[in-house]
Parts: C-alpha cells; sequence; structure tokens
C-alpha cells in the first residue's frame, strides 16, 4: 500500500524557433476522415486537433535490435523515417542514403510506447485541490463531460513520461468516481500551449466506465443511488435505454456521446477488476447494444482468459498492484500472462503519473512471471503489450503503435533492451521530430510551471 | 461456536507438526552479493550455521556435516531490509476495519505502538517474504497528530513471532503534510513539536510522576523497553499540556537519543530546520524519510550525520514541497557522503524495493543523471536500512556473526522479473506460498470440465 503521497534543463522545445513546418509537416490527418466524430451543429467536429508534426531529419536507425511493436525482432537491423513516417524496416543491407544514420550498436529500437490509461493533465502535478479535475463525481453519470476540458498542458507529468518513459501518445480518461465518466482524449506527448495542440488526428474517442466498488462508494456515501453494486448496473442499463431512444433532434451532450458509443465510434473503456463483474458487464453491452473495447485495472481477468477473447476485449492491466482495495485482492502476478495463454489481448497500462515511466519494466516483470509458470512470451510480443496492443485498443493502431512503411514515426531508441531495469531511453521521436534526447540536455521539455523553480530542466 | 474454536487449535496445532528448524547450508558456485556496498563475486560460496551467516565469498571451504546447494546459475545475497512500511498491519487498504495504519480518531499519537497488533499472518508479510524482503520497520502514519506512534523491527518470517524490536523508532511529520495535522501551518508543526519534547524533557520532574528511565539499566541494543512511567498511575500534571500522559512518556526515549526520531520532510528549507533541531534538542537521533530535495542541501545532511530513508524514483513537484524532486536525488546525496536508504514506503508495495535500486543503476549510464553503482544500489535495500534501523551487521548482510537472512534468486535481484527460489530467516528455510500463489495454481488453466475450480486446491 503506497503510503507515499502523504508524505510523503532545457529551453522549452529547441524546435520552437523554428517557424517553418518544413517536409516534416504534414499531418498524420488522414485516417481522420475514416471516423465521423459527433458534430457540432455547424458540421464540424468542435475542439479539433491543432497538431502538427515538428520538423524532423530524414534518419536511419541501423545495427539495433528493432522491435516492431507486433511480434517482429529484427537483430542488427534497421529503421528508416522521414516527412514524419517510418519509410523502411529491415536489416542491414537497407540502403541508408539520404538518411542521417544513427549507430544502434548495442542498443534496441521500439515504436513509441503508449499509455492507454493516464490521468495526466487531469490530475496533474502539482496534485493540489485546484488541480483536481478528473472526476465529476457529481452525478454518477455524466455521459457529457470531456477530459479534454480538464487537461493541463503543463502538467510536468507529461515531460517525464517522454523522456523516461518514452511515452509518444496516451489516452487520458476521466476518473472512476462515475459509472459513466464521460469522453477520454487522446495525445500526443508533445508540449503544446493548448490542449488542441496535443489530441492526436483521427483518435477516436473513448468513453469511460467503472463499474464496482468506486461509484456505489461514492454515490452511496451522498445517499444516492447507486450504493450497490445492482445499483450500478439498474442506472447504466436505463442509461443506455434512454440514449437509445434519443433521436438527435434537440443537442444533448451526454446523449451525443452514447449514441457514439452505439454507433460504434466511441470506444468504450471499462475501469472493472472483477471477474464476474466483467462478465456481467459483456452481457449488459450485448442487451443494449454496444462493445467494451477494454476492461481497464482488470486485476482478476486471469479468472476468464477465454470469455474475454471470445468477446474481443482487451484487458489493460498493471503488472503486480494487489490488495489496495477488496476489488483488487486476487491480484497475481500472472494475470498478463494467463491472458496470453487463452490467446486473450493484454495492454499493460499506468493509471499513474510515476508509473507511466515505466510500462516497459511492468511488461518485463509480468512477462517473468508467465516464465515462472512456463509460459513463454517472446520479447517481441511482450513489446507490443506497451505499443500495438494499447494503439490497437484506442483506436489508433492503424497509425502508430508499430514501426510498419507509412505509419508515424513514433519511436523510441532505448540504451539497452527495453525489458530491463538497466535500460533508458536514449532519443524519442514523435511522427519523426526528436522531442527527446538524453545526450543532449536542451532537447527536453520543460513545462511553463517549472521554469524558475528548483532543478529546473535537471535530468529529473 | 466453541466446536469452531477447536477446530481452529487444531488447525494451528496441525500446522505447528513440524517445527521450523535452523539449518546449517552452504551454497557454492552463485553469484554472491554481500549487501555491504561491494560488488557482486562470481562462483561464491555463503554458509549459515546455527542460524548465523559464517562466511561468505570466494574461496571459502565448506566444513563437514553441511548440507550443500550448488548455486550454478543462482544469485544469493542477505534478505532485502524494508523500511519504511505498514507490513502486518493490514489486510486491505481501502477496508477501513482491516487497515491498523491510522488512528485518527485516537486520543493518542506518540504513544500508539504497533508492538502488540504486528499480524504475522498478514497475506502482505507472505508476499513480500516470497519476495525476498526478510525484516522490515513497520509503523502507523501520523494522522490524528504529527506524531504517527512507536515503529517495530520486524522479520516476515512464517512463526508468531514477528516483532525484534519494539518501539524501535518514534515517528513525526513536518512539511506540508505535517502542517495540516497540526492545524493549518508548518509553525503549528514546529511550535507543538517543541512543546513535545520539552513536555517530554521535564517529564517526571514538573509533574513528580515517579519512575525513571530504564534505559540507564538495560543497554542492550536491542531492545527498548516501556518507560516505567507509562506504567505509573500519577495523572497530576502541570495544566498547560498538550500530550496526554502516556503520549509525553513515548516521547522521553526520544528527546533523550534513546530512540530515533524519524522525520517526514521534503522541502530543503525543512530539511534544513529539521536539522537544526538538534541546537534546541542536542540529544536527538534523527533520521530523514522522503527528502525528496534532500540534494539540494546534501552537503548539511552530511555534514550533520544524519542518515536518510528517501523516495527513490520521485521525479515530479507531487507538492510544492517537491519541486526540486529528481531521480537522481539518492545518487546525489550518497556522492555527498550522506547515508541513504530506498524508502520502502513510496512506492507501490515494498516489494519493488529491487525494482527501484535496479532503476538507479540505470541513471549511471544518462549523462547529467546521478545514480548508485550496483553495489551501493543493493546496500540501499539491505545493510543501509538494516544500520537506520539498529541493526547494522546484524542485518542486511552476509557478514559472520549476522542473522541467517538469505534470499537466492533466480537472476540478478535487482533485474525486473528476477524473484527468490529460496528464502531463509535465521536460518530456516521459509515457505513461499500465499493467497496469490494459490490463485496462480487454480487457473493455471481454465479446464471446468469435471468439476467448479472451488474444488482445486
Amino acid at each position: 500500500m503506497k503510503t507515499h503521497a502523504l508524505f510523503a534543463c532545457a529551453a522549452a522545445i529547441a524546435l520552437a524557433g523554428c517557424s517553418t513546418t518544413g517536409s516534416g509537416g504534414k499531418t498524420a490527418s488522414a485516417s481522420s476522415a475514416d471516423w465521423t466524430a459527433p458534430v457540432g451543429e455547424d458540421g464540424n467536429a468542435p475542439f479539433p486537433s491543432t497538431y502538427k508534426p515538428y520538423p524532423g531529419r530524414p534518419t536511419a536507425l541501423v545495427g539495433a535490435t528493432v522491435y516492431d511493436g507486433r511480434g517482429g525482432r529484427i537483430d542488427n537491423g534497421t529503421v528508416l523515417f522521414r516527412d514524419g513516417k517510418v519509410a523502411a524496416i529491415g536489416d542491414a543491407p537497407l540502403s541508408t542514403e539520404g538518411y542521417d544514420i544513427i549507430d544502434g550498436s548495442g542498443k534496441f529500437v521500439t515504436p513509441g510506447v503508449i499509455d492507454i490509461h493516464s490521468h495526466l493533465g487531469d490530475y496533474p502535478t502539482p496534485s493540489v485541490e485546484a488541480h483536481s479535475d478528473g472526476n465529476e463525481a457529481t452525478s454518477p453519470m455524466t455521459p457529457e463531460v470531456w477530459a479534454e476540458h480538464s487537461v493541463w498542458p503543463q502538467d510536468p507529468g507529461f515531460t517525464r513520461a517522454l523522456a523516461n518513459g518514452g511515452v509518444t501518445s496516451l489516452q487520458i480518461l476521466p476518473g472512476s468516481a462515475n459509472l459513466t465518466g464521460g469522453r477520454s482524449v487522446t495525445l500526443k506527448n508533445v508540449a503544446s500551449r493548448t490542449v488542441q495542440g496535443m489530441k492526436f488526428p483521427g483518435a477516436p474517442y473513448g468513453m469511460k466506465m467503472a463499474c464496482g466498488e468506486n461509484p456505489k462508494r461514492v454515490y452511496g456515501g451522498k445517499g444516492r443511488m447507486p450504493s450497490t453494486r445492482m445499483g450500478n448496473f439498474a442506472v447504466n442499463r436505463q442509461m443506455w435505454l434512454d440514449a437509445q431512444a434519443y433521436d438527435g433532434k434537440k443537442r444533448d451532450l451526454g446523449k451525443e456521446t452514447l449514441k457514439g458509443v452505439l454507433d460504434g465510434e466511441i470506444l468504450v473503456h471499462n475501469h472493472c477488476y472483477r471477474a464476474d463483474e466483467m462478465a456481467l458487464v459483456m452481457d449488459m453491452a450485448k442487451e443494449m447494444g454496444y462493445k467494451v473495447t477494454a476492461f481497464h485495472h482488470a486485476v482478476e481477468a486471469y479468472k476468464i482468459g477465454d470469455l474475454l477473447r471470445e468477446n474481443d476485449v482487451c484487458s489493460a492491466i498493471w503488472a503486480d498492484w494487489y490488495g489496495f482495495k477488496m476489488e483488487a485482492y486476487d491480484g497475481i502476478l500472472e494475470n498478463a500472462a494467463f491472458l496470453q495463454r487463452e490467446g486473450a489481448c493484454v495492454v499493460i497500462h499506468s493509471d499513474d503519473a510515476n508509473g507511466i515511466q515505466r510500462l516497459n519494466q511492468e511488461a518485463a516483470k509480468a512477462q517473468a512471471a508467465g516464465h515462472r509458470v512456463g509460459i513463454d512470451i517472446p520479447d517481441a510480443e511482450v513489446v507490443g503489450w506497451f505499443t500495438y496492443n494499447a494503439a490497437k485498443a484506442m483506436g489508433i493502431g492503424d497509425m502508430t503503435g508499430s514501426l510498419e512503411p507509412g505509419k508515424m514515426a513514433d519511436v523510441v531508441l532505448w540504451n539497452g533492451d527495453p525489458l530491463s531495469v538497466y535500460s533508458r531511453p536514449e532519443k524519442v521521436w514523435v511522427d519523426g521530430a526528436l522531442m527527446f534526447d538524453a545526450m543532449d540536455r536542451k532537447r527536453r521539455p520543460v513545462s511553463d510551471f517549472e521554469l524558475g523553480q528548483p532543478g529546473e530542466g535537471d535530468v529529473k | 461456536m466453541k466446536r469452531a474454536l477447536t477446530i481452529a487449535a487444531s488447525l494451528v496445532a496441525l500446522a505447528s507438526t513440524a517445527p521450523a528448524m535452523a539449518q546449517d547450508v552452504a551454497i557454492t558456485n552463485a553469484t554472491v552479493a554481500t549487501g555491504d556496498g561491494s560488488e557482486p563475486i562470481e562462483g561464491a560460496t555463503v554458509i549459515v550455521r546455527g542460524g548465523k551467516v559464517v562466511a561468505a565469498g570466494a574461496g571459502v571451504a565448506v566444513p563437514a556435516g553441511v548440507q550443500v546447494m550448488d548455486g550454478s546459475g543462482a544469485w544469493v545475497t542477505p534478505g532485502l531490509f524494508a523500511t519504511v512500511t505498514s507490513l502486518g498491519l493490514w489486510d486491505v487498504g481501502a477496508v477501513s476495519e482491516s487497515n491498523d495504519t491510522r488512528a485518527g480518531d485516537s486520543p493518542f499519537s506518540a504513544a500508539l505502538d504497533v508492538a502488540p497488533i504486528v499480524n504475522p499472518s498478514s497475506q502482505h508479510i507472505l508476499v513480500h517474504r516470497s519476495a525476498g524482503i526478510t525484516r522490515a520497520a513497520t509503523v502507523t502514519l501520523p494522522s490524528g497528530s504529527i506524531f504517527g506512534g512507536q515503529g517495530a523491527m520486524i522479520d516476515l518470517g512464517a512463526d508468531p513471532d514477528a516483532v525484534n524490536r519494539p518501539r524501535a523508532f518514534q515517528i513525526v511529520a513536518l512539511g506540508e503534510y505535517g502542517g495540516r495535522l497540526a492545524g493549518g501551518s508548518r509553525a503549528a508543526t514546529h511550535a507543538l513539536l517543541r512543546n513535545a519534547l520539552r513536555e517530554a524533557g521535564s517529564y517526571g520532574e514538573d509533574a513528580r510522576i515517579p519512575g525513571r528511565s530504564t534505559r540507564g539499566d538495560i543497554r542492550t541494543g536491542d531492545d527498548m523497553p516501556i518507560d516505567p512511567r507509562m506504567t505509573g498511575r500519577d495523572t497530576d500534571r502541570a495544566d498547560d499540556v498538550l500530550l496526554t500522559r502516556f503520549d509525553a512518556a513515548a516521547l522521553v526515549p526520544v528527546v533523550r537519543g534513546e530512540q530515533p526520531l524519524y522525520v517526514y520532510v521534503e522541502r530543503a528549507s525543512d530539511i534544513r530546520s529539521t536539522l537544526a533541531l538538534t541546537r534546541e534538542f542536542p540529544k536527538l537521533d534523527l533520521v530523514l524519510v522522503g527528502a525528496s530535495e534532500g540534494w539540494l542541501v546534501a552537503s548539511e545532511i552530511a555534514a550533520a550525520g544524519v542518515p536518510v530513508i528517501a523516495d527513490g524514483l520521485d521525479d515530479l513537484p507531487q507538492n510544492f514541497e517537491e519541486l526540486g524532486s529528481t531521480q537522481s536525488n539518492i545518487g546525489r546525496m550518497v556522492k555527498a557522503g550522506v547515508r541513504v536508504a530506498i524508502n520502502a514506503a513510496a512506492m507501490e508495495n515494498p516489494r519493488n524495493l529491487n525494482q527501484y535500486a535496479g532503476n538507479l543503476v540505470a541513471l549511471t549510464r544518462i549523462p547529467g543523471a546521478d545514480g548508485l553503482s550496483w553495489g551501493q544500489a543493493f546496500a540501499a535495500i539491505s545493510s543501509v536500512p538494516a544500520a537506520i534501523s539498529g541493526m547494522g551487521g546484524k542485518a542486511g548482510v552476509l557478514a559472520p556473526g549476522a542473522m541467517g537472512d538469505l534470499v537466492i534468486w533466480d537472476g540478478d535481484p535487482l533485474e525486473v522479473g528476477s524473484v527468490p527460489v529460496k528464502v531463509f530467516i535465521d536460518g530456516v528455510e521459509q515457505p513461499l506460498d500465499s493467497h496469490q500463489s494459490r490463485l496462480r495454481e487454480r487457473y493455471r488453466d481454465l479446464d471446468l470440465s469435471d468439476l467448479p475450480k472451488a474444488y482445486d486446491w
């Protein structure tokens, strides 16, 4: 049980001086047209992304061990990217003409790390009450709230996730006080003055839901429904029935979100710990005509790996959290490995501003636990737990999460095996732009909040 | 009910039919880390006899009659020492009736003593034993007052005697958290602390309560007896007091320097103010806990000779007293000559201690960062916390005469994923099972063809 909370550099992006967008300025918005978000009265999606990739150099990473994020591994590989996109990936003979060559000997390359479950920005540091913007805990159903309206882009946590965790994309979710907590937002981990400047172009929205202890505790404690697990389900089911009846004639923010879910355009990310409860939620989804994309926290997912596979639902999990609440009592280290054994989808998530800096290590712990019970999962597949699988469950798997030609050049060069505690990101590119370099003290973001404070620009 | 009790009693009897005995054992051909800050030794031998370490290192001959285990491919280390923890004090964090870590509604604070309430059968003790932690400091958290109470040193052995040293230290929160507890300001923490220490310093004389400390008589270093005044009946004390008689009595050994005072403090200026306390109370035996901005005042901490139980990987401005936090904090303090243990409270669970130590090693490869060598990092979770806990040379090290706490690992113990394959405490091989291992065995498959999973045990 963590008791810690109780007691417990460099210029803002050297690139800011470059006014030209250059040839690297091509955005990844091509696929945004594939998805139609619920729109405003003017027919446009509100709060549109203004993110533009920063300029990058055509870069060849040569001689490293490359994990492509989809289970592929190339020893002594070459990764080429230019104009913000992966150009090619292969073995040593690949031509690097026209590329800046970076020697990756002894090093490793993976896709950018992706965290499917973060509250950076909506529960930023310093974690003072004035910053507590993650739970609209005034009603058990708040599908009308959007996490992006709470995100503080100056949260120093984004910078740590980039520099220490190699995180290039992340989903910011509302908290779990509510049965239906509102829309999530997917961000590029690139510092910006505005949240729109971080929004991942073309990423679908998610909707946060929560079952179990939190909603019934929060609202039962206020003398309101729900105060029980059966109350949780009753409130949820009625919400879906009401949403199904929505005719769209009069704008209703909450119903628009729920309609987006029923239409399959908004992905459900459901906080849920217990196996029996996940099984009930999957049946509720069938009854009401929506799909759960991922159960988050899912400490008991290992008990129903078969059901999760059959229902095509991912489990976004920690490696070793357990015991902090009743519904986390049965957490075991083998959760990920047992899911993998059943062919179910595994995503390693953080839900934590510190944990997001070590998703690779969490995955390695879960891998080792599997090995001890005879489930050997290759390193290349384990890397997928915090890259491609996360991207897929966030609906951005066709744009990022793996090193494949044409996809966003979101890339981490690690100074060693990413599944070792002794390795760190050495360089991190987002859309082909170098956003962090451990070897260049100025190539790290420092939030407005940290300017002039003790340790400004420190390695952190 | 009576019948149930009888059954329970017979189960206990059954469980204790195989008395745990200290074994004489030698492990050879292993990679041995002694915990003293030195680097691991390959092809080394560790010998434990009569519950104590006899020898550890290369070129050690195994005496006749000692059972030999081949440690090829394995690592052998002393048991990890976790400080500060709440091990044995709770079952489920959010289930308040199972959680004894806070007593905010109690009239007592400094007098709170965990010694009688540590549960050696706690699942967290079982889980952490199987993670290679053999000893720990455990304590209630400051909640009703800036004083958290008296912590104990425990072992994680599978026996009823968890508490090695009761009342081993007192804990107090200063800084932001202490300020909230004291009434809303850091100024209130300092007034409260000084008042409390002065009351304790004059306790007995002013209040004319009979009795005196027995510390002069019993100074074994292994025990912290109850001050006899806590057993007195005279409650007639001066009017101007803020502490209960028990709380004041509990602080007597603190003000006399007989019981270390652990101070939760983060900000550089708060650390300085804490160090300055010894000008007024010269005998205080201070230990800093947290100390996220310790690196900014590292030379002053070193000069004061005060050890630190530091948050290992904090690098966010979690609040305004941690603006300067960095993962390089520990590396920089150690470089300045401070004795630093990694704080087991500043992570999800104490079983992440070795991962945190490994991360500090990783920092040595990052320009501008300060980390620890492997040996230093391992010491920060073994010998250093043991020494801070008053068990220097006895726990957290593989040295002749040290307690026979051994862990045999399946790989580099600082690497993520390495786990113990055998754990010995005082030379006794420990069971490594728990609720978690039982669940693991039950769900090795999802085969329900014959019977429900409930029959699989």
